[in-house]
Parts: structure tokens; C-alpha cells; sequence
């Protein structure tokens, strides 16, 4: 069990999501360049947070034509985990892997706090070892994270179960002053039809220890764990 | 090949909330300006190229804005296309793609 974490010009979550996988959960992870082309020694990928490319034109929108986003769709493809937190969900959004969009937060300020999100479903690669309906408690460090869809794409995401987290009070209960930045039906995250592209805005990995504040972040990366079989 | 000039405007689709524009409208207003509304922020993007012909260079800018100047789930864009003329050279401006 091997993670690749894919770093882009710009990207700052890099080391914390290598330092969540490897020290914090205890599973190999490694840096890979924008420009590789084969993650065939992988076993799962990592788009972290940041500013990739400045955050120029839109957020997310450079990367994706970096070399490596070929090799990370044909590993998507290939129904093999990969995750986007933050800048990364932005990319993977860009890119077509994952529904809707995220847009400027709705009151313009860049919100960098502690939420709470909700687990919708518990059968996708990066939430298997979390039950449905629990709560988690993750930090964001976002200006440009409210998701966005189209009522059609917002209808046909929620028949297809592909909303995986949204936004909620400590009890789980969905209010609009738990919604940090007007996200649509209160989405913080979603998945592809097959359950093994996750895109979320909270960071699981600056969520990793108690030391800095809380590790439930650990159940996501340790959710990889269970999908690919070393635990269950 | 003939050089072309073009100004492509993106802007938010009419029915996407434009947090950025109501803070400009209110920004407005306390200038004193009351009467303003609907107010939106979009982009504007000078490029020039190389093309065979207008349709070529018009082609070609569509798929431009499709495939990055514009984001099709939240955003429209417009475009003007003219001849260039004058000693701007589109070649010498090629983006060096190997750093991406």
C-alpha cells in the first residue's frame, strides 16, 4: 500500500497530506512531480491544498492540463482511489473527474476555521471504514469553496448518491450557519458514479493529530485501508 | 498565416449568484450612487493568433474558451475577432508549454 501525493506549483498541502499518510496513519507516501506520467506503483492518489498555478483564471482551472492529471485520469479510470482535498477537489472538479464547481465563498471572506461535516455514505473508497450519519470535525482554509451546481446536475448527483459530505452543526443537524461559505445543499464533498474519485473542500489532512487540534480526519485516509483490503 | 486579434469576455451565467458584484454594488451605493443594480464582475482576455482565415481563427477561439477560458457550469462567453495589423508577432508570444 503506496500513496502518491501529486504536488503542482503552488501547492502547499503537499507535505501535511505526506506527513498525515505516513507518520500519522503509518502507510508509504511520496511526493510525485506535475510532470509524471506513470502512477501504475501507486495503490492511491492525493491532489492536496493549495494555490496550484496562483489560483489564475479560476481555481484549479492550469492544473489540470499539468501531464500528470492524464496519468491521474486514466488511474480514476481505472476505479483506483484517488482524493481531492481543498485546491485538489478544485482541480479534480476542473478536470471533469467529479460534478459542479467552487465558486468565491458567498460572503467573499476566505474562511479558514473548523467545521463539521456530515458522512452521507459510508461505500465510497475514501469513507469505507466511517459509518453513514457521522459527524466529523475538520479544519477549512478556503475563499473559493462554495459548490455550485445546476438544479439538473444538483437532482441527478443526489439520485446517483454521489453528495459523500455536507456541511452540519456538532449534531449532525444541516443549518445554513453551518454552511461556511453557501455551498449548494450544503455540499462539502462528492463522489463519481463508481464511489473512487472523493473531492472535498475540508482538509483531512491538517486533521490528522489531536496535537493540532483534532485527527478525525485520520478515517478518511484510514477508510483507503479498508478499500484496498490491508484492513477491515 | 494572417494574425488575428481577439477580446473574450466571461462572464457569470445570469442565474449564478455573483457574490463579488453585490460587494461592488454596495460599494457603489455608499459612493452615493443609488441607482445602480446588477451589477456583475466577469473577465476580459486579449489574445492574439495565428489563422488560416476568420472562421479558422473563430474555430479556434471557441475552443479555447470551452476547453479553459471558461468554465461551461457557471460561465457564458462573448468574443470580437480582427485582422492584426502593425509588428506584433503571436509567434514570438507562444506560451512555453513545457512549463506546464
Amino acid at each position: 500500500m503506496k500513496c502518491a501525493v501529486v504536488s503542482f506549483p503552488g501547492s502547499n498541502g503537499d507535505m501535511d497530506a505526506v506527513y498525515a499518510l505516513s507518520d500519522a496513519l503509518g502507510t508509504p507516501a511520496e511526493r510525485v512531480w506535475r510532470t509524471e506520467t506513470d502512477l501504475s506503483r501507486f495503490d492511491a492518489v492525493v491532489l492536496p491544498g493549495g494555490f496550484s498555478y496562483g489560483d489564475y483564471l479560476r481555481a484549479g482551472a492550469i492544473a489540470r492540463f499539468a501531464p500528470v492529471m492524464e496519468a491521474v485520469a486514466e488511474f480514476a479510470a481505472a476505479g483506483r482511489p484517488v482524493a481531492g482535498f481543498c485546491n485538489g477537489f478544485q482541480v479534480l472538479t476542473e478536470a471533469g473527474l467529479l460534478p459542479g464547481v467552487l465558486m468565491r465563498n458567498a460572503g467573499l471572506r476566505f474562511r479558514s476555521h473548523w467545521v463539521h461535516i456530515r458522512v452521507e455514505r459510508s461505500d465510497t473508497a475514501w469513507t469505507a471504514d466511517i459509518p453513514r450519519g457521522t459527524v466529523l470535525r475538520l479544519p477549512i482554509a478556503h475563499g473559493e469553496g462554495r459548490y455550485v451546481v445546476d438544479t439538473e446536475t444538483l437532482h441527478r448527483i443526489e439520485t446517483d448518491r454521489q453528495i459523500v459530505f455536507r456541511y452540519c452543526t456538532a449534531t449532525g443537524a444541516l443549518a445554513p450557519e453551518a454552511n461556511p461559505n453557501g455551498a449548494t445543499a450544503h455540499i462539502a464533498g462528492v463522489c463519481n458514479p463508481a464511489g473512487n474519485v472523493v473531492g472535498l473542500m475540508p482538509h483531512p489532512e491538517r486533521g490528522a493529530e489531536s496535537l493540532t487540534g483534532g485527527d478525525d480526519g485520520l478515517m478518511i485516509l484510514r477508510s483507503l485501508l479498508v478499500t484496498s483490503g490491508v484492513a477491515r | 498565416m494572417p494574425r488575428w486579434q481577439a477580446g473574450v469576455t466571461v462572464m457569470l451565467k445570469p442565474v449564478v449568484n455573483d457574490p463579488q458584484g453585490l460587494a461592488v454594488e454596495s460599494g457603489l451605493r455608499q459612493l452615493g450612487y443609488g441607482g445602480v443594480s446588477n451589477v456583475r464582475v466577469g473577465k476580459y482576455i486579449e489574445l492574439a493568433l495565428v489563422a488560416e482565415d476568420e472562421a479558422d481563427a473563430r474555430t479556434k477561439i471557441e475552443e479555447m474558451c470551452d476547453k479553459l477560458l471558461a468554465n461551461p457550469v457557471i460561465e457564458d462567453y462573448a468574443y470580437v475577432v480582427d485582422e492584426a495589423y502593425g509588428d506584433t508577432d503571436a509567434e514570438d508570444d507562444e506560451l512555453d508549454s513545457e512549463a506546464w
